[in-house]
């Protein structure tokens, strides 16, 4: 459903990559590995419309995807390296802000697929790092679902028992039809990915 | 661009800094004692102070009103909510304009609440104290607004938090001239009305173009 092709990115003068090119399908995952300055999180930015390609296109069901970017932003769920959270926020309240944001819900539902009801009152400030990256990936538990999900280093800070939560949302997910791409340097619970190296 | 997800992200805004009273609490404070160092200046003699009253009022509260600018996408950009609200299917504008309402139900309506305390000081007479909190008003949501587009413009910027009064306050000049012209004709008993329909022109101007431009700089950003 998601199709790269001949995509480039610069940052100020220097080309971070040029020439990639790739498919998604329903179902499918794709994992970008790379050294550090590769260009992961800048393809995952430019796959999810924040940043425009300095070449190639991006295609939607084979039609360009970033001519009404902010359809495109609803088919997808960005998970930045920065969990986007508030520290006088509880989680409760930020994921609440979350849904009301993209107009849904199932708040209680993604406290609970990530083991956070108990924290659930917390303000964020309290919360550990690991704790703050499982609020994070909870938004990509919200309804309405969306179909593509971009994930940057979404195991940072999680423990084993996490990161197993973790692989069951995105077993999920891949069962219901949607894509998954993920930029890591560790381990992804992503079985049969695709792996693209910058 | 559907009205739900726009009010949510500004009652978001009210709540955080329901939750950070002191923000707005800096810049009433900060407002109150620019007002307060104006007799010191002059000299306590009420004539002197009540002719400096309209322009020092107006020109207190705009400086104070710019206080909490610099972070109003600052803090957003840094830990990653700015890429969220930007993917949320909002537009950048209705962002921007969401933002600016904020701004002013946070900052510039805490600064009418202490203008009689920065008036009496000012020996402003008290017939024109309504008009001194209208013409406040008008011109502190017209700051919002341009503030708004210049914290968009500079956000990133590596010295943002000094080059945005350097870019909001020249093209705030109108605001003061009205302001304190509609202040100064109430004090001297003439109707204010003229000056205060001036200045809603410039808010109403400000209105629809301010947002779009503060959305084009996010967007670029």
């Amino acid at each position: 459903m998601l199709e790269a092709r001949e995509l480039a990115c610069l940052r100020g003068e220097r080309v971070v990559f040029a020439g990639v090119s790739f498919r998604v399908a329903p179902g499918a995952a794709l994992m970008l590995t790379g050294a550090n300055g590769a260009g992961k999180s800048s393809l995952l930015r430019l796959l999810s419309g924040l940043l425009p390609p300095a070449a190639g296109a991006l295609l939607w069901e084979g039609a360009d995807a970033l001519v009404d970017r902010a359809e495109h932003a609803r088919r997808l769920r960005f998970l930045s390296p920065q969990d986007a959270l508030k520290p006088a926020l509880t989680a409760r309240e930020s994921l609440a802000f979350a849904a009301r944001l993209q107009g849904g819900g199932g708040v209680e539902t993604a406290l609970e697929a990530l083991g956070l009801l108990s924290l659930a009152d917390l303000p964020v400030r309290l919360l550990s790092t690991g704790q703050r990256r499982r609020l994070a990936l909870a938004r990509l538990a919200l309804t309405p679902t969306a179909q593509l999900w971009l994930l940057d280093e979404p195991t940072l800070g999680l423990d084993a028992a996490s990161v197993a939560q973790l692989g069951g949302l995105l077993a999920r997910h891949r069962e219901r039809g949607g894509a998954v791409v993920a930029a890591t340097h560790l381990s992804l619970p992503l079985p049969g990915a695709d792996e693209l190296r910058l | 661009m559907s009205g739900r997800p726009w009010l949510a992200l500004l009652l978001q805004e009210l709540r955080l800094a329901a939750r950070h009273p002191g923000d707005s609490l800096a810049a009433v404070l900060f407002f109150v004692l620019v007002a307060a160092l104006f007799p010191f200046g002059s000299g306590p003699a009420p004539d002197a102070l009540a002719r400096l009253a309209p322009g020092a009022l107006v020109a207190s509260a705009l400086l104070a009103a710019l206080l909490p600018l610099d972070r109003l996408f600052g803090a957003d950009a840094e830990d990653g909510t700015l890429d969220q609200l930007l993917l949320s299917g909002l537009t950048p504008a209705a962002l921007a304009a969401a933002k600016a309402t904020a701004h002013f139900l946070t900052t510039g309506a805490p600064l009418l609440l202490a203008t009689p305390a920065a008036a009496a000081m000012l020996q402003l007479p008290l017939p024109a104290w309504p008009v001194a909190l209208a013409s406040l008003g008008l011109a502190s949501a017209f700051l919002s607004l341009l503030g708004t587009a210049g914290a968009a413009l500079t956000l990133g910027a590596r010295r943002g938090g000094v080059l945005l009064p350097l870019l909001v306050l020249p093209l705030a000049v109108p605001a003061v001239i009205f302001g304190a012209a509609a202040i100064e004709a109430a004090a001297a008993g003439l109707p204010a009305r003229p000056m205060l329909l001036l200045l809603g022109a410039l808010v109403a101007a400000a209105l629809p173009l301010a947002p779009l431009a503060a959305g084009a700089a996010l967007r670029e950003g």
